[in-house]
């Protein structure tokens, strides 16, 4: 096999217990154990994570920009999914 | 929808302060232009490697070891950023390998100068480092959010590379007198290639007005390098040292320092190739390269191996 042929993965760090993995780049790696030793490597340095998780950037599956105007238009005009929309006095409490 | 009203689209994009993401529309030659200058910046990561690590079996302390063991290690980790950021734009690593190995892409300059003295660490980390820091932090809100995204990490981890560079300064600046010597030599050695690392003069570089337009530059050469100026001559007086330039004064009108001139032709001979280094740093490159294909190779092979058996 040619050289220089490892996968590329994207990288999503957790950076603290209780939140979220985030995505913070990518790397090539001949697998996945070695693509979560290189992430800490390069994106836990200086103590960023506290787990990561790896995926093959072949198996991402995105939404296309160019379809951002009408895939999302179903939101846009329902406004009465915000709490803000509903009419009420002032005088009601805890809600 | 018309190439006209996608460009369009794009600017009103860039103009609002919107990012461009990798699967966004974007015009060729932004992409181009993205590409040359984020790789030619990871390239400079990476080649900039080269004169620091030939002081790490040197180093006077252990402290100073383990510190410029961890710069250059967070050099290497800014080079991967900035690849991968490239990589976004469809350009794949082995090809920016290949444009920095065969002598097609370039890389800053600066590091086609040799570090004689341990105190060259210093006088790197100073300026060398400082002068990067002085063009990393506006690329921090550049249009291309990859290239941006990667800069905000870079310069969070640039700043102790300035600080620990002008501790070596300070240390040697209070130490013996030759200590003092070497100190304000390395000063003298990198002052001029660091000035010159903001590039060309304004009416030298005719690609800024579209990069400022498309928001991959934020400030012009000159704006830059007068910051640094600025910044480094009130600094050298805390080493009690000069810097190298006779016509280095502050001007009470424009609230400035005027310096002296450019050797401009040193900077474009040194571009071309003919600096002290730049043989020896392409060399060490490809050689890294080559050397390094059996552990590529053998990841792979390892890699396939546990597949299979996991398969079985
Ligand atoms: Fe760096
Ligand atoms: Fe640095």
């Amino acid at each position: 096999m040619a050289e220089n042929q490892w996968p590329l993965w994207e990288i999503f760090i957790r950076s603290k217990q209780g939140l979220d993995h985030k995505h913070v780049g990518s790397l090539h790696a001949a697998d996945a154990q070695m693509a979560i030793e290189n992430a800490r490597d390069v994106y836990t340095r200086r103590m960023e994570g506290v787990s990561i998780w790896v995926v093959e950037s072949k198996y991402v599956h995105a939404s296309n920009p160019d379809d951002a105007a009408s895939f999302y238009d179903p939101a846009s005009d329902k406004v009465y999914r915000h709490p803000t929309f509903y009419d009420l006095p002032d005088e009601l409490k805890h809600m | 929808m018309s190439v006209q009203d996608l460009e369009k689209i794009f600017q009103d994009k860039i103009d609002a302060d919107i990012r461009i993401e990798p699967k966004d529309w974007m015009p060729d030659a932004y992409r181009k232009t993205l590409v040359r200058q984020m790789s030619q910046h990871a390239h400079s990561e990476i080649v900039g490697m080269l004169p620091e690590a030939n002081w790490i079996t040197r180093a006077p302390t252990l402290r100073r070891k383990a510190t410029l063991i961890a710069k250059v290690q967070d050099e290497a980790g800014h080079g991967l950023y900035l690849y991968a950021a490239t990589e976004t734009l469809g350009t794949g690593r082995e090809e920016l390998l290949d444009q920095l190995h065969t002598g097609k892409a370039k890389y800053s300059s600066i590091f086609n100068y040799p570090t004689l003295t341990w105190a060259d660490m210093g006088a790197i980390g100073w300026l060398v480092d400082g002068a990067a820091i002085m063009n990393q932090v506006p690329l921090c809100r550049a249009s291309y959010g990859p290239y941006a995204r990667a800069m905000v990490r870079i310069c969070k981890e640039e700043s102790f590379h300035q600080r620990q560079g002008f501790e070596i300064l300070l240390t040697l600046s209070k130490g013996s007198e030759a200590q003092r010597r070497m100190c304000q030599d390395a000063i003298d050695r990198w002052w001029w290639p660091s000035v010159m690392m903001f590039g060309p003069n304004d009416d030298a570089s005719p690609h800024t007005a579209q990069s400022m337009q498309w928001k991959i530059k934020r400030f012009s050469n000159d704006e830059l390098r007068q910051r640094f100026v600025d910044i480094c001559a009130g600094q050298v007086k805390i080493l009690g040292m000069t810097l190298p330039d006779p016509d280095l004064v502050w001007n009470e009108h424009r609230q400035h320092y005027d310096f002296g001139a450019i050797n401009w032709d040193e900077f474009w001979s040194v571009i071309k190739g003919n600096g002290p280094c730049n043989k020896d740093r392409l060399e060490a490159r490809v050689k890294a390269h080559e050397e390094g294909a059996w552990v590529r190779e053998a990841a792979l092979a390892h890699a396939e191996k546990m597949s299979r058996k996991r398969a079985s």
